[in-house]
C-alpha cells in the first residue's frame, strides 16, 4: 500500500499493483508491512539481518516474539522519522505459531488475529463479527481472504493482488489470488 | 475557458490551501475519512488546560444505518454526543421525525442536523397540506438535500433519510454535502468507516423485516464497540405502511461479538 498523506498532497499515483507485502524476516517467521514502503522496507532489512545474526548466536531458530521485539526497537528508537506498522507473524518450537503487532510508535502486542493498514478501519466490524478462535486452516484461509476482498473493495489505496502466506511447523506455503479472483460482494 | 468565471473557481480552490482548509478539515464531520486522530493533532498545537466541552464544537460524531425493506424501511443510530473528547450526552435519539412515516438519522455537527430537520419538518408540514395527502420520501429528501448543497460551506452535518410511502414503498436516501441518491441500505457517520466491511458481506437482497432489525442491531453494535464517537444505547425506528415504531436497545442488551 502506497501510503500517502492526504492533506498537503493530493497526488494519488499507484506505482505498482504487484508488490508483495509479505516479507520473509526467517525460515518460519514472515513480516506484513503497512505505511510508508521506503521506510517498511529498510527497516525490515535491517531487523531481517538482527534476527539471523541472533539465530546463529543461539544455535537455534529465532523465536517470533524475538523477531518482533528487534522490529518494534527499531521502530520505536527511530519513532519520529518512522511511519511504518508491522505485523510479525510465524512458528517456533517454544510457543508454537503466534502474532504480533508492532504499531506506528512502536508498541509490541501479542493478538490471537489482527489486522492492520488503511484498509484495515473498513473491517474491523467485519473481522469482530466473523472471527472465531481455534478455526482450521480453510476457515482461515476463507477469513483473510473474505476481509482482504472487502477491504480492497473500500480502500482506494488498497488493491491489486491478493497474496497469502501459511506458516506451519512443516514449512512455508505461499498464495496469490489475482484481484479477479477474489470473492465478491454485495458492492451498492 | 471563460475568464469572468476563474475568480469562483478560485475562490473555492483558495478554501483547500493550507491555513484556512485545516480549520474547515477541523469542523467537518468525521464521516468518511476524517479520523479522530486527525482532529487531536490539529488541537494539540494550542495547549489548553480548560476542558474540552467549554472550547470543542458539539457533534454526534456518530453511527447511523437505514436499510430498506419490502414494505418499510429500518433506522438505527447510536447515542453518544462528543464535544472533543467529552461525551456531553449519552442518550442522544439521533433519529428524528421529519413526517409520520418518514424519519431522518443525524450525523455531524449536532447544531447543524437538528437545525436541518427542524427546518425540513415544517417545509413538509406545509407541503402536505397544501397537496392533501403524506408527502413522499423523495420529497422529504429532496428539500433535505436543497438546503445541505445550498449551505455546504456553512453547515456540515449528513442526513440519512428513509421512509414509507404508498407510492414507493420502504425507500432510504443519502443527502452527503447535497448529493441525492437512493440506495438499498445507508451507513453513515464516523463509526460507519468501520463496519463497511461488515455490510458489504452481510447484506442480502430481499430480508424480511426481523432480519433488517438484526442486522442493524449487529452493526451499531459493532460500530459502537470500536468507534470511540459512538456509544451509548442503540435507537431503532421501522416504518412500515401501519406507522413508526420506536425502540431503545440499551447497552447490555446489545449482541456481543469477539473481544467484547
Amino acid at each position: 500500500m502506497v501510503g500517502v498523506e492526504d492533506l498537503v498532497h493530493f497526488r494519488y499515483y499507484v506505482s505498482s499493483k504487484t508488490i508483495n507485502k509479505l516479507i520473509q524476516v526467517h525460515d518460519r517467521i514472515f513480516c506484513c508491512i503497512a505505511g510508508s514502503l521506503a521506510d517498511a522496507q529498510a527497516v525490515t532489512k535491517a531487523a531481517k539481518f538482527q534476527i539471523s545474526f541472533h539465530s546463529i548466536q543461539m544455535e537455534s531458530p529465532p523465536l517470533v516474539k524475538a523477531a518482533a521485539s528487534v522490529l518494534k526497537e527499531l521502530c520505536y528508537n527511530n519513532k519520529e522519522e518512522l511511519q511504518a506498522g508491522f505485523i510479525t507473524a510465524g512458528w517456533d518450537r517454544k510457543k508454537g505459531p503466534q502474532v504480533y503487532t508492532v504499531a506506528l510508535g512502536g508498541m509490541l502486542l501479542s493478538q490471537p488475529f489482527t489486522i492492520g493498514g488503511s484498509g484495515s478501519t473498513y473491517i474491523y466490524g467485519y473481522a469482530d463479527a466473523k472471527y472465531k478462535p481455534d478455526m482450521s486452516k480453510e476457515e482461515c484461509l476463507q477469513f483473510a481472504t473474505n476481509a482482504l476482498a472487502l477491504a480492497m473493495g473500500r480502500d482506494n489505496v488498497s488493491g491489486g493482488v491478493a497474496h497469502l502466506v501459511v506458516i506451519t511447523e512443516e514449512g512455508v506455503e505461499h498464495i496469490v489470488i489475482p484481484g479477479d479472483k477474489l470473492p465478491k460482494f454485495h458492492d451498492e | 475557458m471563460d475568464i469572468s468565471k476563474r475568480p469562483q473557481t478560485f475562490e473555492r480552490q483558495k478554501g483547500f490551501s493550507n491555513t484556512v482548509r485545516t480549520e474547515q478539515v477541523s469542523t467537518r464531520p468525521a464521516t468518511y475519512y476524517l479520523s479522530g486522530a486527525k482532529i487531536k493533532r490539529f488541537k494539540m498545537l494550542e495547549e489548553s488546560s480548560e476542558p474540552g466541552w467549554l472550547s470543542e464544537e458539539v457533534k454526534t460524531g456518530t453511527t447511523i444505518i437505514a436499510i430498506e425493506f419490502d414494505g418499510g424501511v429500518v433506522l438505527g443510530s447510536d447515542s453518544r454526543v462528543s464535544a472533543g473528547e467529552t461525551v456531553v450526552n449519552r442518550v442522544m435519539n439521533k433519529l428524528s421525525l421529519l413526517h409520520d412515516k418518514i424519519y431522518c438519522a443525524l450525523s455531524g455537527s449536532a447544531a447543524d442536523a437538528q437545525t436541518i430537520a427542524e427546518m425540513v419538518n415544517y417545509q413538509l408540514d406545509v407541503h402536505s397540506i397544501e397537496v392533501g395527502e403524506d408527502p413522499q420520501v423523495r420529497s422529504a429528501a429532496t428539500l433535505v438535500k436543497n438546503i445541505s448543497y445550498k449551505y455546504k460551506e456553512e453547515l456540515s452535518a449528513h442526513l440519512i433519510v428513509a421512509g414509507w410511502d404508498k407510492r414507493g414503498g420502504g425507500q432510504v436516501y443519502v443527502t452527503l454535502n447535497g448529493l441525492l441518491s437512493r440506495q438499498p441500505f445507508a451507513v453513515g457517520g464516523s463509526g460507519s468507516a468501520y463496519v463497511y466491511g461488515f455490510v458489504d458481506a452481510e447484506y442480502r437482497k430481499a430480508m424480511s423485516k426481523e432480519d433488517c432489525q438484526q442486522f442493524v442491531v449487529n452493526t451499531l453494535s459493532l460500530a459502537m464497540s470500536r468507534d470511540g464517537s459512538s456509544g451509548g444505547v442503540a435507537y431503532l425506528v421501522t416504518i412500515d405502511e401501519k406507522g413508526a415504531e420506536e425502540k431503545c436497545i440499551l447497552g447490555n442488551e446489545l449482541p456481543t461479538f469477539y473481544d467484547q
